[in-house]
């Protein structure tokens, strides 16, 4: 854990987390202000939190990029069920470690984000759902939420006020599908996380214990308190329109300098990413392809023009290095931003043993509740397998891209398009890799990712 | 089954911060695997009784959940990570110097039980790779040459005593998070 910064970097949420005179206990958080946005956040009306949050137009820091105010509009007040809030610490979208950072480094800020948004939406209880390879991570949160409940900043009646609300730490068992926010919920039910079909069970109305239920990621719920600190309409301007605030972008792969860096949306492009803050390519290496958003996101290759028009009608003509980093320059690139877990591999990688790498990956995390899931990433990874291992037919390369085809769209959650546009992207671009895998077989071993 | 005083207290402890007993299901089962190292049937039937649930309700999470155990790991349980981003930076190449260091083979736990490898899916610390989890501590950056003389350290029971692997936990605890590496280079 070499500390790692860039001069370009604008570290809002990560601004003390690497900070050597900083630690995660509560007194080194209160000689930097905190909490003061809470006792902000209960001068002002819960609903008036909200309508900030929507200026604000933060995005969902998750994955899928849904703006965070609009998924508390939906909440159901009428219904006068109790109302849950709930932080997804999972963080298992491989690619991605920048919630580990929050939890272990700057565990309040979390804490602090929670209670204005559990205040702003007048929820009564809180969990915060953490993968349980976190062991550390979970017993930080602990201390931390013990510290803030002895100064009243969180449990009964905070800061003197009449709104009480708990904070529990809830740990998972290592499955991957809990990151999707209605398999979490039934993981935090006590149940096996199967995903819960959308209608009816959209978690705002039939959430927890089918009440109206909030999950937001660890960096959107930080976000909720710098927003309080500077009001919707300012942290509007930090960014570009639509993609609003920092993004914590997490590089991993084959750069001299992988890590964690916090930038304002859109203020560099990929290329700037790889080559000036992570350093650039090992030596003697040329750029192959790179995963945008995490391992479900489409892959993008070195050597393609990007080219269409942009939301605001602008043509543009990109290749890899130039799309901007923010949520829609992935996302016009036919990928996505994702969680935000940029994977950049380089001219040594053998891209079918890549894609079996992955494949593996979601045959063992799909929770098998859709059959076109269940077996269809099984065989996506034994196919990609056989190809490894030169024991693939000819028509191997169409077997498995009609796999995908069949899962995408047909499964109750989303981790059927993130088990089959991995797949789907990898065919479409590298063709030529796959078929001659396939016709070959493989000369090359030992294998080296799978 | 014989449980603590101390897992007792915990787990009565752990259930009433739940609106609903069956939520308390996955903690108390990781109290309980912590101490014991695994779930038998005896102790489904246990927990499903604390909790007022069949004992099928419990033992679908056992089967389910790769972090819960029917059988125990061993008394040193090594994870390393498989994923991408860590077998982009050598992670199947560290398996195998642990595998044979350790004399165990990933998915299995040595005859006489004092390690056990499992090679497994995303640790989230993807910037890092390969990252290696001790028991409860984080590894990271081990690979070729590092891989050997972890796995060395590790078989003779010196991981903790070596100032040449700090663990991201540990490094947390004395002080900045940045002041050390997990590897010193």
């Amino acid at each position: 854990m070499i500390k790692k910064t860039s001069p370009k970097e604008r570290r809002i949420i990560l601004k003390h987390a690497d900070d050597p005179s900083y630690s995660n206990k509560i007194g080194c958080y209160l000689k930097k202000d905190g909490y003061s946005m809470l006792k902000k956040a209960f001068q002002m009306k819960p609903e008036e939190i909200g309508e900030e949050v929507l200026k604000s137009g933060v995005r969902g820091r998750g994955g899928a990029g849904f703006p965070a105010g609009m998924k508390w509009k939906f909440l159901d007040r009428k219904s006068g069920k109790p109302i849950y809030l709930v932080c997804n610490a999972d963080e298992s979208e491989p690619g991605t470690f920048k919630d580990r950072q929050i939890m272990y480094k700057d565990p309040h800020q979390l804490i602090e984000g929670m209670m204005i948004a559990a205040y702003a939406i007048q929820a009564k209880q809180a969990f915060i759902y953490i993968r349980a390879e976190f062991f550390e991570g979970a017993r930080i949160l602990d201390r931390a939420i013990d510290e803030a409940k002895k100064k009243n900043f969180c449990g009964d009646k905070i800061l003197g006020s009449d709104f009480s609300c708990d904070l529990v730490v809830h740990r998972g068992a290592g499955a991957y599908i809990c990151g999707e926010e209605t398999g979490l919920i039934e993981s935090l039910e006590g149940k096996r996380p199967n995903p819960r079909i959308k209608p009816p069970y959209f978690p705002a109305v039939l959430g927890l214990y089918q009440c109206p239920t909030i999950v937001n990621n660890v960096e959107t719920l930080c976000n909720v308190k710098h927003i309080l600190e500077i009001g919707g309409e300012e942290f509007a301007k930090i960014g570009k329109p639509n993609n609003t605030g920092t993004r914590i972008w997490c590089v991993s792969g084959h750069v001299k300098k992988p890590g964690y860096y916090e930038f304002e949306c859109g203020a560099l492009t990929l290329g700037e990413m790889i080559y000036d803050v992570c350093g650039g390519l090992l030596p003697g290496r040329s750029l192959k392809a790179v995963i945008p958003g995490g391992s479900s996101s489409k892959i993008l290759r070195a050597d393609e023009r990007f080219t269409g028009k942009l939301k605001d009608g602008t043509d543009f003509d990109w290749g890899i290095e130039d799309i901007p980093l923010d949520f829609d320059g992935p996302a016009s690139a036919g990928s996505m931003s994702g969680s935000g877990g940029i994977i950049v591999m380089d001219d040594t990688v053998d891209i079918v043993e890549a894609m079996a790498n992955i494949n593996a990956f979601y045959a063992h995390e799909s929770c098998g509740q859709c059959t076109p899931c269940r077996e269809g990433s099984l065989w996506m990874k034994k196919i990609t397998k056989r190809m490894c291992e030169g024991a693939a037919r000819k028509e191997d390369t169409d077997l498995l891209l009609s796999v995908a085809n069949q899962i995408e769209g047909r499964t109750i959650c989303a981790f059927g398009e993130a088990a089959s546009w991995p797949t789907q992207s990898f065919i479409s671009k590298f063709r030529d890799e796959f078929e001659e895998k396939s016709n070959n077989g493989n000369k090359k071993p030992p294998l080296q990712l799978i | 089954m014989e449980l603590s005083e101390d897992t007792l207290q915990k787990i009565e402890e752990v259930i009433p911060r739940y609106p609903e007993k069956r939520s308390a299901a996955l903690m108390v089962i990781h109290l309980i695997q912590d101490e014991l190292g695994c779930i038998t049937d005896d102790t489904c039937n246990w927990i499903a009784e604390k909790l007022e649930l069949q004992p099928i309700n419990i033992k679908e999470l056992i089967t389910f959940y790769p972090m819960l155990r029917e059988t125990a790991w061993g008394k040193k349980h090594v994870r390393v990570c498989r994923t991408l981003p860590c077998a982009l930076r050598g992670s199947y190449g560290t398996c195998k110097v642990l595998e044979e260091k350790l004399g165990v083979k990933e998915g299995h736990v040595r005859d006489d039980g004092e390690f056990s490898i499992e090679f497994m899916e995303c640790l989230a610390d993807c910037g890092e790779g390969p990252v290696v989890m001790v028991g409860e501590e984080t590894f990271e950056n081990i690979e070729g040459k590092d891989a050997e003389k972890f796995a060395d350290l590790l078989l003779n029971d010196n991981l903790n005593s070596s100032s040449e692997f700090v663990s991201y936990e540990s490094a947390l605890v004395s002080g900045s998070p940045s002041a050390k590496s997990t590897k010193k280079k």
